[in-house]
């Protein structure tokens, strides 16, 4: 591994700074060229990540930078792998996306700076830039103070209207955030007590089995558990992600839960790889099914199609932690080599598109008919064809349906829990696509049906804007034509950790 | 034992005392002081980190003394953020601990 | 050896006075024993000889949070809350009180397993500054081995504040935070503003002035400028700005948009985000710090203002 920063690695530093940059602008210049800024800022940021990604598939290796010139462990260091780079690329369509979908909805006023349309841009852009900073951070306290971003950037988006129940949702949701923040924090300063550095790639080479580890991940796997919504953690996430607007719930619950995720599989495979036990893996595993199990029997139960959506989230979710007891030492070669490695990072991306369509498509309904009560959406079929055949695109994913990205990580995780000998995570696998299908069918056949009057529509939507979320959606379906094995492009730069790992 | 040790018992005895307030107070604001002494625990532990760390003529490690200074100032903002909604909740509803219902109902012109 | 006893008493009184932050039925009385626990723990960084931390966490940890929460605690009383929420039943604290109990035992047993000798930075951090021109090794820490940390934490400051100030109503937005103070000229608060304030701005500036060479800095300094301007506020000596004013705007964003453009001047210059050229290290450092001083000063203030309250016609 080339301890110096690769060419193009300043491409990662972009990354953050181009959206942090377009915050500043927007709150120089007014809100009324917030979203201008924005729109500028995007398709800037997608073209960076297409850059990243197309950078280390040519090369095969990863991009770093170490910024300032300074060396870990007294500098910090980014680093993008494969992994990095998939999410990058995911954030900034689905940000894009998100984008187009809410001009509509938070459109520049015609007279002075007015809060919401304000708000949401820079709120967008400042998550884009701390989801970035956790994709190719390499450095664990530069990976708090993303997660921290994060969070600042998403709490108030939850409380954009101002409502009540809203701004209670941001406070519960801020405050299971600051937990787990804080756990993180305690296990990143056990790390640094005892081996002196936070740099992932040297805590790789120095950190061994003791207390002082055990401890660490458990604190920080606790923290980051708390803000992925795990069950039974995930008490926070119905009323918020229902509660915020729809653009900003897809933005919240496609990527924005994601990232804890992905610095659980950052502190398990690259921090302290081969070190925990089956065992630990296996608790994961169990939490998961149980987010899975009961998250879809609420969901089924719910009569608001946002809380259906929200707590379909809870239940989605538990599948990416399945990745944990299958690929965790697995009977032979290395954990990014099994299909349960893609299965869980397919199931991350696919779901992140099939649940922002889905949210925007509920909140397309939500404008269109006045309400979003699943009894009261008879009609709903026949006055937004388009967006209910998004919504049913995404549905597809849940369920894990061919076509669909979801089909193929859902599939990948049942070739794995039978190539691992642990067959009973197949029946949870197949129950929550059972459970899925329910809740999904269950909104379609009410979307469908004869209202017993004409339906009048409160406003009109426009067909750009239900197509935008068809394209969100068939993104969803475009994954399931990933072939059906372990990818290549998700092991680049798995290597370091192989090396460092064996002992 | 030395001083450095006993303030890292004082830091774990922080930390306990703030996870206890924050499980069993209900109010917000109880709430955020108890993540305040979290907070300060988890910074005094690096504290110590940095005076076991001390060398080369140097009190202590610098590199987790400025680290604390970083998470001091997250601290406050979070402090400040966490003040700002309980403050809104207090002025809509006259109370500050939030209703436990899950979401509420959508408003009649379907703003979402 | 002779200071053990006198660090034996100051954990014990911070143990106590942080026990009785959460046994206090009054949320007053919890957020005044909260400052005091902060001072304490400001004569603690003193022992652990961490001075820059020591000035922050007086000046941040209790002053302003303590102020913050003091404001809110009164706001909370002043309407008449009733303390209505459900208290937890006696197994729900048994339950909490042995959980905590185990993690603190836990945590005390790891700081004793901790290495030794403790592994450091302190000879690397020292090796490497006289290359940023710097003599406070804190300093060199925060503003160039890890000055990308320093840039994402005020963009982290930042981004509170724009939650802060989204949850203004939509009526008031562009308006002023926080009541009107009227100004008083009997009231003993705007003369101890009057004779305070000047000389707080000068501690402020010379305590940020230091900083590259002694205990404190930026953020201390900024700490210190942001109470200033919170009792000249308090006192009604000065509005409170209208957050839609452009030069507030322009204030707030200074700081960190010369971080990020000094930063790419030593991508251009020095080959990497936030390198800082040999000779020039002290320089670029410098005028990072002194429009990011004035940022973080009305960030702080701003924040503790809260979101806007009244209207910007009045």
């Amino acid at each position: 591994m080339a301890n110096t920063t690769t060419a193009g690695g300043f491409l990662l530093v972009v990354a953050i700074v181009l959206p942090v940059a377009g915050v500043l602008v927007s709150l120089l210049l007014g809100g009324r060229r917030a979203e201008r800024v924005a729109f500028v800022v995007m398709p800037a940021g997608l073209g960076v990540a297409l850059a990243i990604a197309t950078r280390i598939w040519r090369t095969h290796d990863v991009l770093q930078y170490f910024v300032g010139g300074w060396m870990p462990p007294l500098g910090v260091g980014f680093r993008a792998d494969g992994l990095s780079a998939v999410m990058i690329v995911a954030s900034a369509l689905l940000v894009c996306g998100i984008g187009l979908f809410a001009r509509a909805q938070f459109k520049t006023p015609p007279g002075s700076e007015t809060r919401a349309p304000l708000m949401f841009w820079t709120l967008l852009l400042a998550i884009w830039a701390a989801l970035n900073t956790v994709f190719v951070g390499s450095d664990l306290f530069n990976l708090y103070v993303g997660l921290e971003l994060l969070t600042f950037a998403a709490v108030p988006l939850v409380s954009l209207d101002g409502r009540p129940e809203t701004v209670a949702a941001a406070l519960r949701y801020l405050l299971f955030a600051l937990l787990g923040s804080l756990l993180y924090l305690l296990g990143a300063v056990l790390l640094y007590g005892a081996y002196g550095t936070l740099d992932i790639a040297l805590l790789c080479r120095r950190i061994h089995a003791e207390p002082a580890a055990w401890a660490a991940i458990s604190l920080m796997t606790a923290g980051l558990l708390a803000k992925a919504a795990l069950y039974p953690f995930h008490l926070w996430l119905p009323p918020a992600h229902a509660g915020a607007p729809a653009p900003a719930s897809a933005i919240l619950s496609g990527l924005v839960v994601k990232a804890p995720f992905f610095l659980i599989i950052r502190l398990w495979f690259d921090v302290m790889p081969g070190m925990p036990e089956r065992a630990a893996a296996q608790v994961l595993g169990i939490l998961g099914a149980a987010a899975i199990v009961f998250g879809s029997i609420v969901a089924l139960r719910q009569a608001r199609l946002k809380l259906l959506i929200a707590y379909s989230t809870v239940a989605q979710i538990g599948y990416l932690f399945l990745l944990f007891p299958l690929a965790i030492r697995p009977e032979t070669g290395h954990p990014w080599g099994t299909a349960a490695w893609t299965g869980g990072i397919l199931q991350a991306v696919s779901h992140a598109f099939a649940k922002a369509a889905m949210f925007m498509a509920a909140g397309l309904i939500a404008e269109a008919l006045g309400h979003d009560r699943i009894a009261g959406l008879a009609g709903a079929g026949r006055a937004l064809p388009i967006t209910v055949f998004a919504f049913a695109l995404g549905g597809l994913s849940l369920m894990g349906l061919p076509p669909s990205g979801g089909f193929i990580a859902k599939a990948m995780l049942l070739t794995a829990a039978v190539a691992e000998g642990q067959w009973w995570w197949a029946p949870v696998i197949l129950a929550g696509g059972l459970l899925a299908g329910g809740y999904v069918f269950l909104v379609l056949a009410r979307a469908m049906g004869e209202p017993i009057e004409p339906l009048r529509l409160s406003a009109e939507v426009s067909r750009g804007r239900q197509a935008v979320v068809a394209a969100v959606a068939l993104c969803a379906v475009l994954l399931g034509f990933v072939p059906l094995h372990p990818s290549d492009f998700l092991q680049i730069g798995r290597s370091v950790a192989a090396t460092a790992g064996t002992r | 034992m030395s001083a450095v040790t006993l303030y890292g018992f004082c830091s774990a005895a922080l930390v306990g005392l703030g996870l206890y307030g924050l499980i069993v107070r209900p109010e917000p604001l109880r709430k955020v002081l108890a993540f305040n002494l979290i907070g300060g625990g988890v910074f005094l532990l690096l504290g110590v980190v940095a005076r076991r760390g001390a060398s080369a003529g140097l009190g202590g490690d610098p590199v987790p003394q400025a680290l604390v200074i970083t998470g001091l100032v997250v601290a406050f903002a979070s402090t400040a953020l966490a003040v700002a909604l309980v403050l809104r909740l207090l002025r809509d509803t006259g109370e500050t601990v939030p209703a436990s219902d899950a979401g509420g109902e959508a408003p009649a012109d379907g703003r979402k | 050896m002779d200071h053990l006893v006198f660090d034996i008493v100051l954990a014990a009184l911070i143990v106590g006075v942080a026990a009785w932050t959460n046994v206090a039925r009054d949320t007053l009385a919890a957020v005044i024993a909260f400052v005091a626990c902060g001072l304490l723990l400001a004569l603690v960084w003193v022992r652990l000889v961490a001075p820059d931390v020591a000035l922050t966490e007086a000046a941040l940890g209790s002053g302003l949070t303590g102020g913050l929460l003091l404001g809110a605690s009164l706001r909370v009383r002043r309407t008449g809350t009733p303390a209505a929420a459900e208290q937890p039943s006696t197994s729900l604290r048994v339950a909490a009180a042995g959980m905590c109990i185990a993690v603190t035992a836990g945590l005390a047993g790891i700081v004793l397993l901790l290495p030794e000798p403790a592994p450091t930075l302190a000879a690397s951090a020292l090796a490497n500054m006289a290359a940023t021109g710097l003599g406070n090794p804190v300093t060199a820490v925060l503003m160039a081995y890890r000055a990308i940390d320093t840039l994402l934490e005020v963009v982290v400051l930042l981004f509170a504040l724009l939650g802060v100030w989204s949850l203004a109503p939509d009526r008031v937005w562009g308006g002023f935070p926080g009541p009107r103070h009227r100004p008083d000229p009997d009231k003993p608060l705007a003369f101890v503003a009057q004779l305070l304030v000047p000389v707080g701005i000068l501690v402020g500036i010379h305590i940020f002035w230091i900083g590259s060479v002694a205990p404190g800095g930026e953020f201390q300094g900024a700490t210190i400028l942001a109470a200033m301007w919170i009792l000249t506020m308090l006192a009604g000596l000065v509005g409170a700005p209208a957050v839609s004013r452009r030069w507030l705007r322009f204030l707030l964003v200074g700081g960190p948009a010369v971080f990020v453009a000094i930063g790419l001047v030593g991508f251009a210059a020095a080959g990497a985000f936030l390198a800082y050229p040999k000779d020039y290290a002290k320089l670029m450092i410098l005028s990072i710090e002194v429009p990011l001083t004035l940022s973080i000063a009305g960030m702080l203030a701003l924040l503790v203002a809260g979101p806007p309250e009244r209207t910007l016609q009045r």
